[in-house]
């Protein structure tokens, strides 16, 4: 390591005021601060520092996600192998599959999200800020796996620069950055982004799974079979047709978005984000106590009219993109509610909220992504009822006094 | 009566290097002390003496510029050293070499204290006035003002803090003879919070509070939030318990004694022990021989960790610290990947370090550990403020420079060192107390 503390000390002075490399030097200073913790001492206030920083909470976050991510890619292939009406899944050619298909939309939402907070950093002068790096691996894993290059990377530019950038960067943004790329997608590119075709990869990747697809192949999600159901019961198949049981919904060998089908690796990384302490049980909690609330009034109301209250309320959360936005979207700390008891009603709502969308209104089969960005608006004005509670609270002191 | 206060949030950070409860042996005779005008809040400072002149025990150093009354004076016999000035002629400190034959107290003789104005009167002449703070805005009180309560802090509850308990038994005819004196000013009560088992608990004139729990429970704002609230417009004396023991001497033994015991403490310390010496002793006869003598930095914290002020061996004990904290500096030491650290030798409230889960003590050392960022996480300044404020809305108040939102947060009731754990605990590494006490004195200009 001395080696490399010694080299960048050398090749320091070309990124300070005057060297060659000056328009670099935020890159450096990230790259610098990544490898060798600041020596910085506090000059004001507190002597010592908690070892904990944005960089460790940040990728505390991009670690929970790991499962969801890998086996988002097993999960490509799988769905990829089934679509080809194989009959038996190589494991390791799978994931390859996956791989290869994730990769390419990873590297562009890295490239163009952090380019842009590079060239922001620079311009104002800044460190360069974490945030990204849990986004840019969230927008991957809540697109379909076949969106097109081009409007990922369309789509991540404008999000990272009118949602975040413009409101001053990470911590002063409104809404979600990786939801409101997903809402661009969503309504820029619908054909893109839902339906029968979007959610299952049908062509070979570097000689990997070719194939002809199988006579009726269908790849529309669970959630999108249901709302186009007709009748007093519902039928969901998986890409060859044969039924889905609650069991596979929870394991996720389902067609959907990258990320979102397992709701095993989605509770595998919840137990990493509250292990640690990262994210707040309370929302969490909350949210899933809503959707459950919502699902369970939904589910005994159930009529063919609105075919997805015929779901029973353990699939509705397994089901679509729910729990992963109780898990990582509903926690960002940044556009969620800051007060304890806000976090309640902020997570509670956004529960209900999902499952009212997805269940009463056909067009949108899902609902949980329309939830958060709806609460992300609404989180100040709820914590401003708390803060006023506390004013009233104080008020109240002092007008016992006067009396 | 008594009355139990539980609290539950806060952190009593473990760090190595407390100094055994043992009464100190030895005297340590000052080279030099020295008083310097910004650990009195408050005051703006007008000079007294000049270099070269002498002056004894009680003389004043300087004064208030608006009430001339409140005067800081000299804890020892000697003579006028320097008068330094920083930028535009700020006065930085005043320093006085002691005479040969060195004495940190002396007789103080005054007329028989009977009614208010008296009491008030003696504080003032004794300089022991300048000792007092209260709330709001943490800042030496007006003369003149009357106190709605008075609250004596009867513990140190900071990191390696001193230990009230071994310097005040013994003491009960003082103390209760300065509760005496502080009654006559005050229209409310005199509230002394404790640990429970302290020797302060039958002190005839006050009300005694048991607060149990971790740190800040030996905050003035925390136990006055806690036992009875400031309002605005209200004003509450606050003093610590040793600041009590001194008034008593004054009133019971016509003494004005300003002799301290320091608790040297910290990693850096080759034993952590306790000594006396007089106040504002200078760092480098006090730590003589004490801080472990090895090639790394070393930070010398006048006070503890949270709170105290970075210094040097040119450096000198601060108002109101009983305590030194030598600690790594930790500018020589390049950490590779820092933020991964699996280590379980890093201190972190947060679970995901092992060193959380152990029980061992710490050695910290200065860095922040991380890049400033904007406020990210959100809830845990509440973790670290047992008192009815919400610590992220008040700062951002603060930082918007909103007086209304500020009143009604209450920034009447706090002081900057209340924020200092959620300093330490910040992620983002925000300067908390820097942003309350530059809230603090934006309030107090504009509204006076």
């Amino acid at each position: 390591m001395n080696s490399l503390r010694k080299y960048l000390d050398r090749i320091k002075p070309n990124f300070e005021p005057g060297g060659k490399l000056h328009a670099f030097q935020s890159v450096f200073d990230g790259f610098e601060t990544f490898l060798f913790t600041p020596t910085t001492t506090s000059t004001s206030g507190v002597n010592i520092h908690d070892s904990l920083d944005s960089k460790r909470v940040m990728i505390i976050v991009v670690l929970a996600l790991i499962p969801c991510l890998l086996f988002g890619m097993y999960n490509a292939g799988y769905q990829h192998w089934l679509a080809i009406g194989a009959t038996h899944f190589p494991f390791w050619e799978l994931l390859a599959y996956g791989f290869l298909a994730l990769l390419p939309r990873l590297i562009v939402s890295y490239v163009v999200g952090l380019g842009i907070e590079f060239m922001v950093a620079q311009w104002r002068k800044e460190e360069i800020q974490e945030g990204f790096l849990v986004s840019g691996i969230l927008i991957p894993l809540i697109c379909p796996i076949d969106i097109p290059l081009w409007m990922l990377a369309v789509a991540t530019a404008i999000s990272v620069v009118f949602v975040k950038e413009v409101f001053g960067g990470t911590g002063y943004n409104i809404f979600n950055v990786a939801l409101v790329t997903r809402a661009i997608l969503f309504f820029g590119y619908p054909s893109k982004m839902s339906g029968d075709s979007a959610f299952v990869p049908t062509h070979s990747i570097c000689g990997l799974g070719e194939g002809t697809l199988v006579d009726g192949f269908s790849g529309a999600t669970p959630l999108g079979q249901v709302a186009t159901n007709i009748g007093d019961t519902i039928s969901i198949t998986d890409v060859a047709g044969n039924a889905i049981s609650l069991w596979d919904m929870f394991l996720g060998l389902i067609p959907g978005c990258v990320g979102e089908t397992s709701t095993l690796c989605i509770l595998i990384g919840a137990f990493i984000l509250l292990a640690t302490g990262i994210a707040s049980w309370r929302i969490m909690l909350s949210v899933f106590a809503g959707g459950l609330v919502m699902a369970t009034i939904a589910h005994a109301l159930a009529t063919p009219t609105y075919p997805v209250s015929m779901l029973t309320p353990l699939e509705q959360l397994c089901l679509g993109g729910f729990a992963f936005a109780a898990v990582y979207m509903a926690t960002d700390p940044v556009t969620a509610s800051r007060t304890n008891p806000g976090k309640y009603i902020y997570g509670f709502l956004i529960g209900v909220i999902a499952i009212l969308i997805r269940t009463y209104n056909n067009g949108y089969p899902e609902g949980a992504m329309l939830a958060v960005l709806l609460m992300n608006s609404f989180a100040p004005l709820i914590d401003y009822t708390v803060v006023q509670n506390n004013i009233r609270r104080r008020l109240r002191r002092l007008n016992a006094k006067a009396e | 009566m008594v009355k139990n206060v539980r609290l539950k949030k806060g952190l009593d950070i473990r760090i190595r290097g407390e100094a055994p409860a043992i009464l100190p042996q030895k005297f340590i005779t000052p080279e030099s002390i020295a008083l310097i005008p910004d650990d009195y809040t408050g005051i703006t400072p007008k000079v007294d003496v000049k270099e070269g002149d002498k002056v004894k025990i009680g003389d004043p150093l300087f004064h208030d510029k608006k009430f001339p009354d409140i005067k800081v004076v000299s804890p020892v016999n000697g003579t006028v050293s320097a008068v330094v000035r920083g930028e535009r002629r700020k006065l930085e400190r005043i320093v006085v070499t002691p005479e040969k034959e060195f004495s940190a107290s002396a007789k103080f003789d005054f007329e028989k204290v009977s009614d208010p104005t008296r009491a008030q009167q003696l504080l003032l002449d004794s300089g022991m006035w300048a000792w007092l703070r209260q709330r709001p805005y943490n800042v030496i009180p007006e003369p003149g003002v009357t106190p709605r309560d008075i609250f004596v802090t009867g513990f140190d509850s900071a990191p390696l803090a001193p230990d009230y308990e071994m310097l005040l038994k013994g003491h009960k005819d003082e103390l209760e003879a300065a509760v005496k004196l502080l009654s006559m000013l005050t229209s409310g009560s005199i509230y002394i919070g404790i640990r429970s088992g302290s020797c302060l608990t039958e002190i005839e004139g006050t009300e005694t509070v048991i607060f149990e729990g971790p740190h800040p429970a030996g905050n003035p704002s925390v136990q006055i939030c806690n036992v009875k609230p400031v309002n605005k417009g209200d004003i509450v004396w606050t003093l610590d318990a040793l600041t009590l023991l001194r008034i008593g001497k004054l009133v019971k033994n016509n003494i004005l004694d300003m002799t301290t015991t320091v608790a040297l403490t910290g990693c850096e310390v080759t034993e952590p022990h306790y000594v006396s010496t007089a106040v504002g002793c200078d760092m480098s006869t006090l730590t003589k021989g004490d801080i472990n003598d090895d090639i790394i930095h070393h930070r010398i914290i006048s006070g503890n960790v949270l709170t105290g002020h970075p210094t040097s061996l040119e450096g000198y004990l601060r108002y109101p610290y009983n305590q030194i904290t030598v600690i790594a500096e930790g500018d020589d030491y390049a950490e590779f990947m820092g933020w991964a650290s699996l280590s379980p030798q890093k201190m972190s409230i947060s679970r995901s370090f092992p060193g959380h889960f152990t029980k061992k003590l710490f050695c910290p050392d200065a860095r922040i550990l991380g890049g400033r960022r904007a406020m990210i996480m959100s809830g845990l300044y509440e973790k670290m403020l047992p008192m009815d404020i919400l610590p992220e809305f008040l700062i951002k108040a603060i930082l918007a420079k909103d007086i209304d939102k500020m009143e009604q947060l209450g920034i009447y009731e706090v002081a900057p060192e209340d924020f200092a754990l959620c300093e330490y605990v910040d992620p983002s590494k925000l300067e908390l107390q820097k942003i309350v006490r530059d809230g603090l004195e934006y309030m107090r200009k504009e509204l006076n």
